[in-house]
C-alpha cells in the first residue's frame, strides 16, 4: 500500500541536497510544495519513486522555458535585408571573471564546425590583456577577430565588429564584454550604450544576450540575472565551472523566475568544455 | 529581503513573550528566520544549523524574554557569535624571510592576479618594499599578459619565464633573481584551479614545497555559494594555507561564504577586495562582515 504522506526525515533529506546544491530556500520549498501536492494525489511507493517524482518536479520549474531540449549548437537564421546576409549577434555579459571570453572562445569553435562563419569582438577593454586572451582564442579557432587598443570605448569596438561581420559576410558575431557587478549603475549604463550603437549596423541586434554565471555562484546569482536583465534583456544563460563539486543550482529559480532559458553549461577549460544544457542530466548531478 | 530580520525576531519572539521562561521549543520559530537568513546569505547549511544551535545555547542562557526588546537582543546575539566566528586576534601579513615569499592560490577566476598586483602595490608604498611579482600561470590565455599589465600600471617588475611550462622551476629561478637583485618581497601568482583537478593541486603543492613560503593565501571570490566549504577544506588539506583574501565585495553579495570558510579551515581572513583597480583592497573587518551577511 501506498503512503500518501512523505516522512518528514525524506523531506529533510531532500531538503539539504537542494540547499546544498545552491538551489536556495524559496525555490527548495517550492519544490517541496510541489512534490507533497503530488504525493498526496498519487500516493506513492517507495524512495526509487520518490527521486524520479523530484526530479521531474525540478525539471518542471525549468521546463517552461526549457523546451527546446536543444541537443547541437545551433542559431536561428536571420532573415536577409535587402538581399545582404545579416550576421547573428550574439552579445556576452556577466560579472566578473565568470568565464565569458572562454565561453565566447568556446562556441566560437563549435560554431566554426558547423561551418558557420564566425567574427568576435573584443568590446573588453578595460581589464589587463582581455585583448590578449580573446586574441588567443580567436588564433585557436582561426577566426577573425576586431580590436583597438586598451581603454579604448566598447561601444565603437562593437560597432566595428558588426561592420566588419556585415563585410565579411559572417554568419555569428560573438562580442565579448568586460565584466562588471551588476550593482555599478555606469557600467550597466554602458551595457545599454553598447547594445544600442550595434542597433545602428545591424537592426534588432543583439539577437542573443548571453548572462554567464558562475557555477559556484550562491544566491547573489539572482541579482546578477536581475540587473543584467534590466540593462540588457538577457535573453539566454550559460553556467560555468561545472566541473568542480559545485552544482548550480541556483540557475533553477532564475530560471523559473525570468523566464530565461539555459543553454549552455562549462565543464572546463579546454575548447570543447562546453556542452548544451541538458536539465535532466543537470538536476541528476545534485545526488552525486 | 533580510534587512527586516530584527523586526521578524521581535515579532517571532513577541508571541513567546507570555511564556515567560524561554525553552529550546519555544526559541525554535525565532531561529528559524536566523537560519534562513543565513542560507540565504550562502553560509553553508551544515555551518547554518550549528550556528543557529550555539545562539539557542546563548538565547536560553541570557533568557532573551526577559528584556524589553527580546528580537533586538537576538539579533544582538547572533551579530556578536557572527563576529566572534568570523574574528579572532587579527592576524598580519607575515614579512619575515629575506626575500619574504607569499604563493596566491585559489579557483579559477577568483582574482588572484588582480590581488597579487593589489598586494604588491600595498606593500611598495605603504611599507616600501620592493616588490617581485611572479607569472607562474602557464595556462590560461594571456595570463602572464595579464600579470605584466598589471606590474606596469604600478611600476613593479614581473618575472616570467616565456616557453618555460614549469611553476615549480620558475618560481624558484624567481626567488634567485630576486635574490640578485635586491628584492624583498616575491608575490607568486598561479593558475586557477579546481579543487578535484588532482593534477593541478599536485602543481601547486609542489610549487609549496619547493619554495616553502612565509604567506600562502587562499583567494576567494565573495559570491561564492555552497561549495565554498569543499573548495576551502581542499585548498588546505594541500597546503595548510595562512589566510584567506576575500574579494569582489563591492558587489552587493551577502557574503555567507567568509563565515563558511572560517568555520571550517579556521584560518584569518587577512584581505579584502572591493573593486577592480589595484587601490581596492583593504583589511577585513569581521563586525562589517556579520551586518553584512544580516543585511543590516
Ligand atoms: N574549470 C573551469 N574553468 C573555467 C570554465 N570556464 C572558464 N573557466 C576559467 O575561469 C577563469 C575566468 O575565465 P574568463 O573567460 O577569463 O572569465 P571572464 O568572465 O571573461 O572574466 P573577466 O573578463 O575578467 O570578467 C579562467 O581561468 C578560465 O579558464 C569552466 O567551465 N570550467
Ligand atoms: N569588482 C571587482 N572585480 C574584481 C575584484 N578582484 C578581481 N576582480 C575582477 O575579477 C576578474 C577575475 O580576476 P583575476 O585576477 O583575473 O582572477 P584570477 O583568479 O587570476 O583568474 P584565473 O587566473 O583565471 O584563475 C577580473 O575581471 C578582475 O578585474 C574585486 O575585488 N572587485
Ligand atoms: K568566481
Ligand atoms: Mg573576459
Ligand atoms: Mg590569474
Amino acid at each position: 500500500a501506498g503512503k500518501s504522506k512523505v516522512d518528514d526525515d525524506v523531506l529533510d533529506n531532500l531538503e539539504e541536497v537542494l540547499v546544498a546544491s545552491d538551489v536556495g530556500v524559496t525555490t527548495t520549498l517550492k519544490v517541496i510544495d510541489r512534490i507533497e501536492a503530488r504525493v498526496a494525489k498519487d500516493k506513492y511507493v517507495g524512495t526509487d519513486e520518490l527521486n524520479k517524482i523530484l526530479r521531474e518536479e525540478i525539471a518542471g520549474l525549468l521546463s517552461e522555458t526549457n523546451i527546446g531540449n536543444e541537443t547541437d549548437f545551433v542559431i536561428p537564421d536571420i532573415p536577409k535585408k535587402e538581399g545582404v546576409k545579416v550576421p547573428y549577434v550574439l552579445m556576452v555579459v556577466g560579472v566578473n571573471g565568470v568565464g565569458k571570453t572562454t565561453t565566447i572562445g568556446k562556441l566560437a569553435s563549435q560554431f566554426k564546425k558547423k561551418g558557420l562563419k564566425v567574427v568576435l569582438g573584443a568590446a573588453d577593454t578595460f581589464r589587463a590583456a582581455a585583448i590578449d586572451q580573446l586574441q588567443v582564442w580567436a588564433d585557436r579557432t582561426d577566426v577573425p577577430i576586431v580590436r583597438q587598443e586598451m581603454g579604448s570605448d566598447p561601444a565603437s569596438v562593437a560597432f566595428d565588429s558588426l561592420k566588419s561581420a556585415v563585410a565579411q559576410n559572417a554568419d555569428v558575431v560573438i562580442i565579448d564584454t568586460a565584466g562588471r557587478l551588476h550593482n555599478k549603475v555606469n557600467l550597466m549604463n554602458e551595457l545599454t550604450k553598447i547594445k544600442r550603437v550595434m542597433q545602428k549596423v545591424v537592426d534588432n541586434s543583439p539577437h542573443d544576450v548571453l548572462l554567464v554565471l558562475d557555477g559556484s555562484t550562491g544566491q547573489n546569482a539572482f541579482e546578477q540575472a536581475k540587473q543584467f536583465t534590466k540593462a540588457t534583456e538577457v535573453t539566454s544563460l550559460a553556467v560555468t565551472k561545472l566541473d568542480g563539486t559545485a552544482k548550480g543550482g541556483v540557475v533553477i529559480g532564475i530560471s523559473d523566475q525570468f523566464k530565461i532559458p539555459v543553454k549552455y553549461i562549462g565543464v572546463g577549460e579546454g575548447i570543447d568544455d562546453l556542452q548544451v544544457f541538458n536539465k535532466v542530466e543537470f538536476v541528476d548531478s545534485f545526488f552525486k | 529581503m533580510f534587512n527586516n530580520l530584527s523586526d521578524k525576531l521581535d515579532k517571532a519572539l513577541h508571541t513567546l513573550k507570555g511564556h515567560g521562561q524561554i525553552t529550546e521549543i519555544n526559541v525554535a520559530e525565532t531561529l528559524k528566520e536566523v537560519r534562513r537568513a543565513l542560507l540565504d546569505a550562502d553560509v553553508n547549511f551544515k555551518i547554518a544549523k550549528e550556528f543557529t544551535k550555539k545562539v539557542q545555547q546563548e538565547a536560553i542562557g541570557q533568557n532573551v524574554l526577559t528584556t524589553l526588546n527580546p528580537g533586538q537582543l537576538m539579533v544582538k546575539l547572533v551579530k556578536d557569535e557572527l563576529t566572534t566566528l568570523m574574528g579572532g586576534d587579527t592576524v598580519g601579513i607575515n614579512l619575515g624571510g629575506s626575500p619574504t615569499v607569499i604563493l596566491m592560490s585559489g579557483l579559477q577566476g577568483s582574482g588572484k592576479t588582480t590581488f597579487s598586483g593589489k598586494l604588491a602595490k600595498y606593500l611598495k608604498t605603504k611599507k616600501t618594499k620592493q616588490v617581485l611579482l611572479v607569472g607562474c600561470d602557464v595556462y590560461r590565455p594571456a595570463a602572464i599578459n595579464q600579470l605584466q599589465v598589471v606590474g606596469e600600471q604600478i611600476g613593479v617588475e614581473v618575472y616570467a619565464e616565456v616557453g618555460n611550462q614549469n611553476p615549480v622551476e620558475i618560481s624558484q629561478n624567481a626567488i634567485a633573481h630576486a635574490k640578485t637583485n635586491g628584492k624583498n618581497v616575491v608575490i607568486i601568482d598561479t593558475a586557477g584551479r579546481l579543487a578535484v583537478d588532482e593534477e593541478m593541486m599536485t602543481e601547486i603543492s609542489n610549487i609549496h614545497k619547493a619554495i616553502n613560503p612565509q604567506e600562502t593565501l587562499f583567494v576567494v571570490d565573495s559570491m561564492t555559494g555552497q561549495d565554498a566549504v569543499n573548495t576551502a577544506k581542499a585548498f588546505n588539506n594541500i597546503l595548510n594555507f595562512d589566510g584567506v583574501v576575500l574579494t569582489k565585495l563591492d558587489g552587493d553579495t551577502r557574503g555567507g561564504a567568509a563565515l563558511s570558510i572560517k568555520s571550517v579551515v579556521d584560518k584569518p581572513i587577512k584581505f579584502i577586495g572591493t573593486g577592480e583597480k589595484m587601490e581596492a583592497i583593504d583589511v577585513f573587518h569581521p563586525d562589517r562582515m556579520a551586518d553584512r551577511i544580516l543585511g543590516m
